[in-house]
């Protein structure tokens, strides 16, 4: 039986041949990420280069126990000689910001201790959330281990309908399935090719709320494009053995899928077709987080609101996943129109994402989210409740004041 | 660090996640002040009831959701092992990285009442229910992971080897 990529590339970083479901296998870690502080008693780094410091979940600061952590993070720069460092002025989510810069690449292990890692599967790269204390051994010793899962295929068909996204097939299939806890998913089809690099990158950051391991896009013609002239260092792209090990095969047609949205509270068996919901009232609407802060995000999300006004009564917060975003979209006219329609654009931060500095809920608040997290208190009061549909879900309800289908609008 | 740990249970449900350990207004503070909030939203004044020594039971896809430490708070309450139907993979990490024994076990929740008394053998995977005498079998974490919990978790075998500063 030949491997999956997920096990080839676990393979190939560790001593060896073949690796299986259930092993458990300790790699060399190619790129370590680290956000916001620095602990001070780190003595040794075991690769200083492949170290990607930034700020991105309270930025800037708005405590002085933020503020501190982030001059414990200038001051680790500093001591190791860290090139690789966003400052405030230059930050972003750090998703959004190892993608864009060309730091998550195919074939190579990327960690970092923020559970929406995974996203970087997007670019074929194998890269799932850490723990803060597992990082240190990481930076340290340069290497982790893995919990080797059973890997599920999902083989995507068909064209998404009009004004249907990645991110409803992404709240689809936990709908479907339930969680993947301890399993990994591997993307198939010939649907892919119509799902360009923003959609591949929420589809694998939102695979960290159906719980898996991994969540590896395929190395294709996208991605290359995409890589071009980006990429920060050679890389070597990993394909399945043509009879690789899969513990099951998914199949969606993505032609039959509606706007999906989640209810509150968790996500797996949680997804319902946007007209189920419709009509619930909403008094918050946000666009954003590391899941849903691209510029594509930014454009459908103006097309949606173009010439409208936000339904009394509705706060729209609209958050870019880094200051590269944001100067696009405001080149691009995306921010004055939300403005014009009564919108907040921020500043770049995971922010309101996690209630952490920002746009929290009041007690008995309904918001309906792009982010990524439904959870009870996520977003400010434990007493509010947190739908999650795709940001053209999320623009369409912020004019009509409830749910509502974004092909009605 | 004993195979075995013996203590009387909470049970939590399925899709216990991060957030609800350590609220995200709580993100930023210390860990001593981290437990005061933990399960604040789910089971307010949780942490005035529960005691050292006592064992958490839960039940699918359990500590789903992001990176924080949760080990660590449970660790602070004096909880001395998780029993869950499944674990998240990072909430697992995270369990064992605090030098917490976990045990997936399915099935844990139909055979423990709360506050009934539960004695796990973690490494083995046998789980028995001293107040009913009922039994159940887990499926142990690999040894390579067990090694790191019985070491007291991630940080004290960094610290022994060097690469940290004293404290
Ligand atoms: S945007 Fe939200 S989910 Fe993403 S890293 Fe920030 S807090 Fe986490």
């Amino acid at each position: 039986m030949g491997m999956n990529a997920i096990e080839k590339i676990l393979a190939n970083h560790s001593e060896q041949e073949t690796v299986v479901p259930g092993d458990v296998v300790v790699v060399d870690v190619d790129v370590t990420v680290q956000f916001d502080s620095a602990r001070e008693d780190v003595l040794k780094l075991a690769n200083p280069d492949k170290l990607v410091l930034l700020h991105d979940h309270v930025v800037p600061a708005p405590t002085v126990q933020a503020a501190n952590n982030a001059k414990r993070m200038r001051e680790f720069v500093e001591r190791f000689d860290i090139k690789n460092y966003f400052p405030v002025g230059q930050h972003g989510i750090s998703h959004v910001l190892v993608a864009q810069e060309g730091y998550a690449l195919p074939g190579q292990i990327l960690v970092n201790a923020d559970s929406h890692t995974c996203s970087s599967g997007a670019m074929n790269c194998l890269a799932r959330g850490m723990g803060p204390s597992e990082m240190l051994y990481i930076l340290c010793k340069g290497r982790t281990w893995y919990n080797v899962g059973p890997t599920t295929k999902v083989v995507l068909e068909g064209k998404l309908p009009e004004r249907v996204f990645p991110r409803d097939v992404i709240h689809f299939i936990p709908g479907q399935y339930g969680d993947f806890a301890g399993q990994n998913l591997e993307w198939h089809g010939d649907g892919l090719a119509g799902i360009g690099m923003d959609g591949r990158l929420t589809m694998a950051t939102i695979s960290a709320e159906l719980s898996v391991e991994f969540s590896l896009f395929p190395y294709d013609d996208v991605l290359a494009e995409f890589l071009e002239g980006r990429a920060k260092w050679p890389f070597e792209p990993v394909h399945p053995d043509a009879d690789a090990n899969y513990e099951q095969t998914i199949t969606v047609d993505m032609s039959m899928l509606e706007p999906q949205v989640v209810l509150p509270g968790k996500v797996a068996w949680n997804s319902k077709n946007v007209g189920d919901v419709a009509g619930q009232k909403v008094d918050q609407a946000f666009i954003g987080s590391c899941a849903n802060g691209r510029l594509s995000d930014f454009a459908i999300a103006a097309e949606i609101v173009k010439g409208r006004q936000l339904a009394k009564g509705v706060r729209m917060i609209v958050t870019p996943g880094s200051q590269a975003i944001l100067k696009d979209a405001i080149k691009l006219g995306y921010v004055e129109t939300l403005m014009d329609a009564g919108a907040v654009v921020t500043n770049s931060t995971c922010g309101a994402c996690f209630g952490g500095h920002m746009g929290l809920l009041a007690d008995g608040e309904v918001c309906i989210t792009a982010s990524t997290r439904n959870f009870q208190g996520r977003m400010g009061s434990p007493k509010a409740d947190v739908f999650m549909g795709s940001p053209a879900t999320v623009a369409a309800s912020a004019i009509a004041g409830v749910i509502t289908d974004p092909r009605d609008v | 660090m004993a195979r075995t740990f013996t203590g009387k249970v909470w049970k939590f449900d399925h899709d216990i996640n991060t957030d609800l350990v350590i609220p995200n207004f709580a993100v930023l503070m210390t860990l001593e002040d981290q437990l005061k909030h933990c399960f604040s939203a789910n089971r307010p004044g949780w942490v005035d009831e529960v005691q050292p020594g006592d064992v958490l039971l839960a039940g699918r896809n359990f500590g789903v959701g992001s990176a924080r430490n949760i080990g660590a708070v449970f660790h602070g309450l004096g909880i001395v092992g998780v029993v869950a139907d499944s674990f998240n993979g990072l909430g697992l990490r995270n369990c064992i990285n605090a030098g917490l024994p976990p045990l997936p076990c399915p099935g844990i929740l139909d055979v423990f009442d709360e506050g009934d008394t539960a004695e796990v053998d973690w490494v083995a995977g046998a789980v028995l229910n001293v107040t009913t005498g009922a039994t159940v079998t887990g499926a142990p974490i690999p040894k390579a992971l067990q090694d790191i919990v019985e070491a007291g978790g991630v940080e004290a075998v960094l610290r022994n080897e060097g690469y940290l500063a004293a404290r």
